[in-house]
């Protein structure tokens, strides 16, 4: 069956756009560039649609899926604003092995329920600037379910258009990993290293 | 007269304009000691009992009867929701839940079928806490409350106040209003299993399962009361960290 998936040649048309204005301008106008983040937000649903349809093995999944989240996702500061005030004294060996473990934990978590998407659709509902980032808006068509809004939030403050937080239904990803980090941190006495080997182990 | 009186006294609750919520991540929970404990004893009761019928009958019934039982206890949710969208003035969600329960009432046989979503006009679900939330009543504390599991010290009010006015009540005597519990019953059931997943996750294979689950529900929440408000997002790049649980 063919997936009624709405980004289109369009979309990558418009990435391809966006590539383009990520080569001439600078940084701080890309920002402002609504355009450029939903062709991005296009991009990443074309390329997600493909993974999950590729009827990968699990393990092959996990990975392509994280593989994925290094071009769409600006998983440093994500893995730092999730770590809150505890990133400040992380040494940068912490900090680098902080980030690697836990995109292998937002893969295999993520990953896991890839098969509830099967047969959807998301389609881009809006965009905006919201200060110095955009907010892409999707609205999620799942089988059985009301369609159920997605948000994306796109920046280029690491230098490359990404996006930093995922919001769905009003529950945002930056919070709840916030909350699940610091419960594995207070769980093992503030210790690091300790967290991060919970989390290699963390479904 | 009556009604102009009632329509003047909406009007001048509406008026106050919505409570102000509670900043992302912002979670007051003063009870937290006893809340813990009875979110043992609903992980327990899950473990024994609801976690498992789920399963059970989620593998025994079909998918189409499941479906057929949850869409017609639902649909006798749809009159609690219309009388609240009127106390709250919201006169268009009113009257499109109006008119999806006058449909799969009729050409849905009597709710089991769910031909109003068919055609776009999805449930707008609401309960007494959001019409507590519009007339100003602020969030209060979390609760977590025995089988029902997280809630807030306003909506716990709702809860008691949308059971005593459901409308079904007036006008469903047993043995009918038997058949409605009950499938109000297989319906949670069936949602158990749904989403049986992420509430396994939530349940048994976070790191606090407790606080997970308070803030899924208060950010959750909070997103259905926001309504068409805007969120107050956390910019990394340029926004200066704070510990919301900081004490």
């Amino acid at each position: 069956m063919l997936n009624k998936i709405t980004p289109t040649r369009r979309a990558f048309l418009g990435l391809l756009g966006g590539a383009a204005a990520l080569a001439a301008m600078p940084t701080q106008l890309i920002a402002q560039s609504v355009n450029a983040a939903r062709a991005l937000v296009d991009a990443l649903l074309v390329d997600l649609y493909a993974l999950i349809n590729a009827g990968r093995s699990t393990s092959q999944l996990y990975s392509d899926f994280e593989t994925l989240l290094n071009r769409y996702a600006d998983l440093p500061i994500i893995a730092q604003t999730v770590m809150g005030v505890d990133w400040r004294r992380a040494s940068n060996a912490q900090r680098s092995d902080f980030i690697t473990a836990f995109r292998s934990y937002i893969a295999r978590k993520y990953g896991s329920r890839f098969q509830e998407l099967i047969g959807g659709t998301f389609e881009i509902t809006g965009a905006r600037q919201i200060r110095n980032f955009i907010e892409v808006t999707t609205t999620a068509n799942l089988r059985n379910e009301a369609p159920f809004e997605v948000i994306w939030l796109v920046s280029s403050g690491s230098g490359q258009l990404k996006f930093f937080n995922l919001v769905i239904e009003g529950i945002n990803l930056q919070t709840t990993e916030r909350q699940e980090i610091g419960a594995m941190l207070d769980r093992n006495g503030g210790n690091i290293d300790a967290m991060i080997a919970d989390l290699r182990n963390a479904s | 007269m009556k009604t102009a009186l009632a329509a003047t006294f909406l009007a001048g609750l509406a008026a106050c304009g919505p409570a102000t919520l509670p900043g992302e991540g912002v979670i007051n929970d003063p009870s937290e000691v006893q809340n813990r404990e009875v979110h043992a004893f609903n992980v327990a009761v899950d473990r024994a009992i609801v976690r498992p019928l789920s399963v059970g009958a989620g593998n025994a019934v079909p998918e189409p009867v499941r479906q057929g039982i949850g869409n017609f206890a639902d649909n006798l949710d749809q009159p609690r929701y219309v009388l609240n969208n009127l106390l709250q003035l919201r006169i268009d969600d009113a009257l499109a839940n109006t008119f999806r329960f006058a449909i799969n009432s009729t050409i849905g046989l009597g709710g089991v079928l769910d031909p109003a979503s068919g055609i776009g006009l999805h449930a707008e679900a609401t309960d007494f806490g959001e019409t507590l939330h519009v007339w100003g009543a602020p969030e209060g504390a979390y609760v977590v409350l025995p089988v029902l599991g997280p809630s807030t010290s306003r909506d716990t009010v709702g809860f008691v106040v949308d059971r005593a006015m459901n409308p079904v009540r007036f006008f469903v005597e047993p043995p009918e209003s038997y058949y409605a519990t009950a499938a109000g019953i297989g319906g949670a059931l069936n949602t158990r299993y749904r989403f049986s997943d992420t509430i396994d996750e939530l349940y048994y294979e976070s790191a606090d399962g407790y606080a997970a689950a308070r803030i899924l529900y208060l950010s959750n929440r909070r997103f259905e009361l926001r309504g068409e408000a805007q969120d107050d997002y956390f910019d990394p790049y340029t926004d200066t960290y704070e510990d919301p649980y900081a004490q």
